[in-house]
């Protein structure tokens, strides 16, 4: 079985994004970035399935410009066998992600697809579903656990007010939840060996497909902060409050 | 409710689908909706389970008669909605939490740090939205109920089996009135303890911060956060909460907060509008002897 998971290089998730002060886009000069967060746990589970012997190859890929090499290699120093870097200079949307993924994936021909269910920064949560349905393939989204039987995926997965299982056909795209797994702590000399493995390049244009915005960001601006509360000095006068002000009748 | 309140503001008319295994009462409760045009009833055992592959296939089968598609941003349809978009080749906006004129949106990013203003330029809108930015409809409507051949099964994947939680509650999602317990509650059987009683007595659901599943107080289905769930009740009490970001993105569009901590420089002040600097255990149990609510 061959496992190709995807990776994005986003904000860290500590840290406070502000919009540029024109309010044409948000200010990421500076800031710390790394592999999102659910991605990491993908490319655990792709590991652990390598690990416990249903996985042969696990392959990397990201898209973005020159400075996502680095979660590529994170990656690697996790344990991923080889990365792939689709190169593109614009920031691509859900939809267009899909398509070069797509790409990818004809290439490749992975059994098991594995993305984080959403990116730190666009908050979107779309892309492995599109995958899953340009490929006319399974899905499986908000995993939070994954296992191998007789050829088959049974996973976990998050519903309104629960979870339920169900079991996938491959080849199947799965998204992870926080909840799959402890990601491992990269090894600094796994870190320095992985500086020194290739990554493959290949750029956006070549591979023929329509990665044009259908979103057109306007402006990007800071949400208004709730009104300054107070301070009550005991229960009494809280619940005075939330009946006499707010109308609460509680 | 609150998604056909959210589709009225294109003044075209709406139809609803509704998918699933013997749905005509849901389909009959759907009807009543004011405003709504028609009911899309897609029944058959195969989809029972709702399966993604099925679903967005019939959305996509039916998806190019329509200028705008909409869901509320649940999981149900966050799993589903993304797939039918690219099947009909367009972008999808998840979790709008303002319409205006003229397909421009307003969503926020960055674990909700910023908002996006952005327009689209696809011919179908496809969005799932904020459910309380939104108002709900009444029931007054009286909807044409349409039986639709359901496409075959695609057989891609298939359904084993669930685990509902088990509560007497009202949902986390629509609750009026939301509790929430954090790391201070010290253990399990604090946390229930605690929050129990002043809960029953407002009726209220009970969330958990992250940090107080991952101690196992408390199941991760009651997280509030952006890894969790995202509530907006008309009461927040958030007890022993700290306010790390990924929690204040969850409860931040609630009506009223209200805190109870005793670190009078606990992050989570900054966003109540009634702080109680106190100690949880003293004042939690006070305040559900002294609520009238019953």
């Amino acid at each position: 079985m061959k496992i190709l998971v995807a990776i994005k290089r986003v904000q860290d998730y500590n840290i406070k994004v502000r919009p540029k002060s024109d309010g044409s886009d948000v200010d990421l000069e500076g800031v710390k970035m790394g592999v999102n967060p659910f991605d990491e746990n993908a490319i655990e589970e792709a590991i652990r399935l390598k690990e416990e012997g249903f996985a042969s190859e696990i392959v990397g890929v990201s898209i973005g410009s020159s400075l996502s090499q680095d979660v590529l290699r994170q990656s690697l120093a996790m344990g991923v066998d080889r990365v792939i870097l689709v190169e593109a200079e614009e920031v691509l949307q859900p939809l267009a992600v899909a398509k070069v993924l797509k790409k990818v994936v004809e290439k490749e021909k992975p059994d098991l697809i594995l993305l984080g269910k959403l990116a730190l920064d666009s908050d979107a949560g779309q892309t492995g579903q599109m995958l899953a349905g340009l490929l006319n393939c399974s899905q499986a989204t908000f995993a939070s656990s994954i296992e191998i039987k007789d050829g088959e995926v049974f996973i976990t997965r998050e519903v309104d007010g629960g979870t339920e299982s169900i079991v996938t056909k491959t080849p199947t795209v799965l998204t992870a939840d926080l909840r799959l797994n402890e990601p491992r702590f990269v090894k600094l000399p796994n870190l320095m060996m992985a500086r020194k493995k290739p990554i493959e390049t290949i750029k956006v244009d070549d591979l023929g497909v329509d990665v044009s915005s259908r979103l057109n960001t306007i402006s990007v601006s800071e949400p208004l902060p709730r009104k300054e509360g107070i301070k009550v000095k005991d229960v009494k006068e809280l619940l005075q409050k939330l009946n006499d002000i707010e109308g609460l009748k509680i | 409710m609150n998604a056909v309140g959210s589709a009225q503001i294109w003044n075209g008319s709406i139809d609803i689908l509704i998918v699933g295994e013997g749905i005509d009462e849901a389909a009959i409760h759907a009807s009543k909706l004011d405003g709504v045009d028609k009911i899309l009833k897609f029944d058959a055992p195969h989809l029972n389970h709702s399966l993604a592959e099925d679903v967005a296939n019939i959305i996509f089968k039916i998806g190019k008669e329509y200028n705008v598609i909409i869901a509320p941003h649940t999981w149900f349809s966050r799993n589903i909605l993304p797939r039918a978009a690219a099947l009909l080749d367009v972008s999808m906006i998840s979790d709008v939490l303002e319409i205006n004129e003229d397909n421009i949106y307003i969503r926020s990013t960055y674990a909700g740090n910023v908002h996006a203003k952005l327009k689209s330029d696809d011919p179908i809108q496809v969005l799932t939205v904020h459910s309380s930015k939104f108002n709900a409809v009444g029931l007054n409507g009286n909807a044409k109920i349409i039986d639709s051949k359901v496409p075959e099964a695609l057989n891609l994947s298939r359904w084993e089996k669930e685990k509902k939680i088990e509560s007497d509650r009202p949902p986390l999602i629509n609750a009026k009135v939301v509790i929430s317990g954090g790391r201070s509650l010290g253990s399990a059987e604090q946390f229930n303890e605690v929050l129990t009683p002043l809960a029953d007595k407002l009726e209220a659901a009970i969330g958990a911060t992250r940090a107080a599943v991952d101690a196992g107080y408390a199941p991760n289905e009651i997280q509030v956060g952006q890894t969790g769930v995202v509530v907006a009740p008309d009461l927040y009490i958030a007890i022993g909460v700290s306010g790390a970001n990924q929690h204040i993105y969850g409860m931040k569009d609630s009506r009223v907060v209200v805190a109870i901590n005793n670190d009078p420089d606990a992050t989570i002040f900054k966003f109540a509008d009634y702080g109680l600097v106190a100690d949880l255990f003293e004042a939690v149990p006070e305040m559900a002897t002294l609520v009238s609510k019953t």
